[in-house]
């Protein structure tokens, strides 16, 4: 199946932050389709570096998407059945308005002078998306990882625009670790003297620090297992030690050849913006009543964590399911075993398959029954 | 994977190789609102979502089984019995259910107070461990009774507590659980005469 991103246009977005963009832009790919009363239609939302090409083969660069192996005929998200529709998220940097994006009002790029955006912004706009494809209601919202935040978003924000919602490997609110990590990324990438207070569109780009920042972010996406499974203390293309500074391990020449990969394709200023709205990311605003978000809201839920993934740990989850049955909500819950980490939604998706498609053909069920 | 594999719910319940189950879909009105501790795989659940149109609600430990109970669309959560249930508001649902479970519950008296709780009538049905053939095992052989209905060596049994029949009605007596019906069941047959030695299982609704 190949596969061409798309793109829509809106005259302006308002944003949390009181800022408003104009116009604004975003990127998006769709499969399998729409049926007439259009009431089959699931939005999938990336994690943090991923972008609308979730699915099928790209028509420009030949590659499959990032949830290629979830989404298409017969699969969790069943193309037969379902119309899928992934956007790349406000802030991005791979089609939707973001820091690199053109500020109309200066003819150069955004830079630091883009606003801060929050995952309501993602959400909103990706409304505004669903609006203007004639869908009055989402049979589902599902994501992994900052995907998961924003479908737990969607629930909370539009509860009567989404019928259910799978948040995956997700918080309800980033914790001071996640706060943490992000923050060495984004030092990481702002002690690159060529970040040049964001100022590189034409220039150098800061490759180091993207770099690092990403070697960083890949560590927290394994276990302490997968990393001993894939990588042990294996040297690489040696038999002794170098006795200096180059590679040595297999895992250093990893995460290296990751942090590398990673410049290639992603803006380090978006880097900054999104990991920002990430860390704001509290479904509660700070009240920490969670009850209370959800109380508006009859969206069905299926949540699901990995056991061996400590950056969004089970706890996470589990507090999300126990609000939702306290206000005696429609939730399913599973904490999968996995020894994948925080990656496992990505890579282990045997028996995530499962409980999508059995959550969703129930949803759809009900809906009719409705 | 084949893409017809896809709606398990449809697929037919098998009820006959517990009894107990249509006792439990004799005693639920259609349309209620039904919590399952202990739901296993759902089928319980998926049957009565099928022909009585209930909302349903599943607690189960045991990852596998929640797995398959989601993936045949019941909104099953992995959970502890003994403790997930302080988080539902009172009077949540209708029915709770605890089929076959009560006898392998850490605290089933709390468990039992927290289903009369959270529901309006609770359904707890049991395996009879004052069944003539248990007490026929224990007397010949001197051992823990392995039997048809208690079917697991002593040191990998399920089965942390084991009661009789007569043993939950002096339990209900003592904590004042209202017993409104009690069905006792040989295999898939009514039992009304000596229960507490004739019946394999005991189904009762209280509240």
């Amino acid at each position: 199946m190949v596969v061409e991103t798309k793109s829509a246009q809106f005259d302006s977005i308002a944003l949390d932050s009181g800022a408003t963009l104009t116009p604004v832009e975003i990127a998006y790919e769709t499969y399998g389709n729409l049926n007439a009363d259009a009431s089959n239609a699931i939005l999938v939302t990336h994690a943090f570096t991923g972008d609308a090409h979730a699915a099928g083969i790209s028509h420009d660069a030949g590659k499959p998407g990032w949830w290629d192996n979830m989404i298409g005929p017969g699969k969790a998200f069943d193309t037969d059945r379902y119309f899928v529709i992934c956007s790349n998220v406000l802030g991005g940097c791979q089609g939707t308005t973001g820091p690199g994006s053109i500020n109309p009002a200066t003819g150069s790029p955004y830079a630091m002078t883009f606003p801060v955006i929050t995952i309501r912004d993602m959400v909103r706009l990706q409304r505004m998306l669903i609006d203007s494809l004639g869908i009055r209601r989402l049979l589902c919202v599902a994501g992994g990882s900052m995907g998961g935040m924003q479908a737990l978003e969607w629930a909370v924000s539009y509860p009567d625009r989404v019928l259910s919602t799978i948040p995956i490997a997700t918080t309800w609110r980033h914790s001071a670790q996640q706060i943490a990590f992000n923050e060495v990324g984004r030092q990481a990438i702002m002690a690159d003297p060529d970040w040049s207070d964001g100022d590189y569109y034409d220039k150098k780009p800061p490759a180091r620090g993207l770099s690092v920042a990403r070697m960083v972010g890949h560590i927290t996406y394994m276990s302490d297992e997968s990393m001993r499974e894939k990588f042990g203390r294996r040297l690489r293309e040696k038999e002794k030690f170098g006795f200096d500074f180059g590679v040595d391990f297999e895992v250093e020449s990893y995460l290296r050849y990751r942090g590398n990969q990673f410049v290639s394709r992603f803006d380090a200023n978006s880097y900054l913006y999104i990991t920002k709205a990430e860390d704001y990311f509290d479904l509660t605003n700070g009240t920490g009543k969670l009850a209370e978000a959800f109380r508006q809201s009859d969206t069905r839920f299926l949540v699901i964590s990995f056991t061996s993934d400590w950056l969004y740990p089970s706890y996470q989850s589990q507090e999300i399911v126990r609000v939702l049955r306290r206000i005696n909500g429609d939730v399913a819950y599973c904490d999968l075993q996995s020894n994948y980490g925080h990656d496992a939604f990505l890579v282990d998706i045997a028996e995530q398959t499962e409980l999508v498609k059995g959550f969703l053909a129930s949803t759809a069920r009900m809906a009719k029954a409705a | 994977m084949a893409s017809n594999t896809m709606t398990p719910v449809s697929q037919p319940v098998s009820l006959a190789e517990r009894p107990d189950f249509n006792v439990i879909g004799e005693i639920i009105q259609p349309g209620s609102r039904v919590l399952d501790l202990g739901c296993g795989e759902g089928a319980l659940l998926a049957w009565l979502v099928e022909n009585k149109q209930v909302l349903a609600r599943g607690v189960e430990i045991e990852a596998a089984q929640v797995r398959k109970a989601i993936a045949r669309g019941v909104s099953a959560y992995q959970g502890d019995i003994d403790e997930g249930l302080a988080d539902y508001p009172d009077k949540a649902f209708d029915y709770v259910i605890l089929s076959q479970t009560l006898q392998e519950t850490r605290a089933p008296l709390q468990v039992l107070r927290e289903m009369l709780r959270v529901g309006r009538r609770a359904i707890v049905s049991f395996p009879n461990f004052g069944h003539w053939t248990v007490r026929q095992a224990m007397l010949f052989t001197g051992q823990a009774p392995k039997t048809k209905l208690f079917p697991y060596d002593w040191y990998n049994s399920p089965n942390i507590h084991f009661l009789s029949i007569n043993d939950f009605e002096d339990l209900c007596r003592q904590s004042g659980f209202p017993i409104e019906k009690r069905y006792f069941l040989s295999g898939s047959s009514r039992v009304s005469f000596l229960p507490n030695l004739l019946a394999q299982t005991a189904v009762f609704l209280l509240g």
